[in-house]
């Protein structure tokens, strides 16, 4: 009995680790390629390991884009959609689910009407409002209409709804205001949904493509996508600089991942269970 | 109705109205950020949107009322019909693929095996990358002359293929990359969704005499169908949008440009490198007409498969 059960897991742990071969080999050729000189990219065939380790692909990329602008103009965008999307989404989620006001089931079904429509449906118009303001290849472009998330508010009302009663009446008779309970009360409590809004707001505009690629065209205005985009076009066979490029626009969302790995995954796991 | 029973108990009647209408406002203060931003930047677009479609708008956003032309053009452009059945072949096929990957992967992991957090981690991470910089890494290798997989085919003994560029291999290739970064995200929900069904079902069953596999067949899918339910949706409208991976894939002169443009891809080349932006909007409707009639078909289906005790 226990020779079979050992079999089994380790055909089980065959299994799994030849899913991890393929999904993790994309991220070891692409690291291995960006410290390869561009003539040993080219060599046929490939080597597998850099003859000389050099990071010529690193330097030369920071020539070649305003890189150092590109990748600030990715974290400026990111944060100020990500705190721009807590703020705005938790006052709104508590309102939905805590307080009676006129009117609340017909905005709040507003609100979640645009969950069911696919983005395209926005952009043409987003993109001539944003022209209309003048914002066209600007930063504020980049975060403007992701400031405002009816996901965000449906996540964040759900957190604010499983909270108990007893809390805010006891607020309420001690004479604090309705923004004071918000604020010092409520607020903190529903710190786990704040954070996955956060990670999920943050890993949303970080990767975020075809809206910054529309709105913005002069390269220092470009967030780190589209700004690949170009630098694939130019430099086509610079493999090792597409890779360094790669490389630093990946990093630090796995960074963030490696930390608050099980905020990610949790956040992740419970959608198709509260979804 | 939490304030209300306090406010009774606190004040007179028509204290509480006071109190109530200044709760109102507080109320609308709170809601006002989100509500007039997705009135700006999404509702009155949508009504837009769909004004556009019957007009044709031109680069400064002038636009001349053209009534159904848009619409007639779209039902008979052989791009949009040829665009859509690219977006038909992904989803319909990257969707049973992914999800029988994921439930696959996800049993594997449900077993009581160590190191499964390693695993989980390693299986999640592609789909915190961005999509964009991932195909330019896949690109690479499906590189014809240089790449790693022609590579390590020859030196297998194979020959090799211009992955990305004939057109009968591209779409697929471009699949695989999706399948890539998504399995490992809906095993997770998935996963979660085994671990959430109850061990008393197990014990009564292996009292029964049912093994594993009969137990995964006769608990584990029936009870996960909800779980599935969510990840299948979730997945075809995915799958409808697909755009990132190709635009950074299948460059301009690329062979298999045609055969591998989709729906997405289509409307944002006729929207922004064309400016049709009055066809485009109409190509989007159409998408968005596609999706709902699907989503409303599966939410009727589920009643046939989905289990909800």
């Amino acid at each position: 009995m226990r020779g079979k059960s050992n079999m089994y897991h380790l055909i089980v742990h065959l299994l799994l680790l030849a899913g991890i071969v393929i999904v993790v080999f994309p991220f070891v050729w692409m690291v291995l390629t960006s410290f390869k000189t561009n003539g040993e990219a080219l060599h046929i065939p490939p080597t597998i390991l850099p003859e000389q380790f050099v990071t010529q692909a690193y330097t030369e990329i920071l020539g070649a884009l305003p890189f150092a602008t590109v990748y600030m103009n990715t974290i400026i965008s990111t944060v100020i959609t990500t705190v721009g999307q807590v703020l705005f989404c938790s006052m709104a989620a508590y309102a939905f689910a805590r307080i009676d006001f006129p009117f609340k089931n017909i905005i709040f079904v507003l609100v979640l009407s645009v969950l069911m429509v696919p983005g395209q449906i926005f952009l043409i118009p987003q993109y001539t409002i944003v022209q209309k303001l003048g914002l066209l290849d600007t930063i504020p472009a980049l975060f403007l209409p992701n400031l405002f998330s009816a996901f965000g508010t449906f996540l964040l009302r759900q957190f604010f709804m499983s909270l108990p009663k007893e809390l805010e009446e006891a607020a309420v008779l001690d004479g604090c205001s309705r923004y004071q309970i918000f604020g010092q009360i409520m607020l903190p409590l529903v710190k786990p949904g704040i954070v996955a809004l956060v990670i999920f707001t943050a890993k949303f505009a970080w990767n975020d493509f075809m809206w910054p690629l529309i709105v913005n065209t002069s390269t220092d205005k470009m967030t780190l996508g589209p700004a690949l985009s170009t630098l694939r076009g130019q430099y086509t066979t610079q493999y090792p600089m597409q890779m360094a490029g790669a490389v630093m626009a990946v990093l630090p969302l796995i960074v963030l991942f490696f930390i608050f790995q099980k905020q990610f995954i949790e956040g992740v796991a419970q959608s198709g269970i509260k979804g | 109705m939490a304030q209300k029973s306090a406010v009774a108990a606190r004040a007179p009647k028509k204290k509480a109205s006071s109190w109530q209408k200044r709760d109102w406002v507080a109320a609308y203060i709170f809601i006002a950020p989100v509500t007039l931003g997705l009135l700006v930047f999404y509702i009155w677009p949508f009504f837009q949107n769909i004004w556009f479609s019957f007009n044709d708008v031109n680069k400064f956003n002038m636009s001349t009322f053209v009534g159904l032309e848009n619409y007639i053009k779209l039902f008979s452009d052989k791009e949009v019909w040829k665009a859509f059945g690219n977006s038909l072949k992904y989803v319909v096929i990257t969707v049973p693929a992914g999800l029988f990957l994921s439930i696959f992967i996800a049993a594997l992991m449900n077993a009581k095996i160590r190191g499964k957090s390693i695993y989980r981690t390693l299986y999640f991470l592609p789909s915190v990358t961005m999509s964009a910089a991932v195909a330019m890494v896949w690109k690479w290798i499906y590189n014809e002359q240089m790449g790693i997989l022609n590579t390590a085919i020859k030196a297998a003994g194979g020959s090799g293929h211009a992955w990305l560029t004939s057109p009968s291999t591209a779409l697929y290739c471009i699949m695989l990359v999706g399948l890539w970064m998504t399995v490992g995200y809906n095993m997770i929900i998935l996963l979660a969704g085994m671990q959430g069904i109850s061990v008393t079902y197990y014990e009564a069953a292996a009292l029964d005499g049912a093994g594993p596999i009969q137990q995964f067949f006769k608990i584990t899918i029936p009870m996960l169908t909800p779980t599935i339910f969510f990840v299948l949706i979730t997945s075809i409208i995915s799958g409808f949008q697909v755009f990132d991976t190709i635009y950074m894939m299948i460059g301009k002169t690329n062979p298999a440009y045609d055969d591998t443009q989709t729906v997405v891809m289509l409307f944002y080349r006729q929207a922004f490198d064309y400016g049709y932006k009055g066809y485009a909007a109409a190509i989007s409707l159409f998408i968005f007409i596609v999706i709902m009639i699907v989503t409303v078909i599966q939410l009727i289906g589920q009643k046939k498969w989905v289990n909800y005790d």
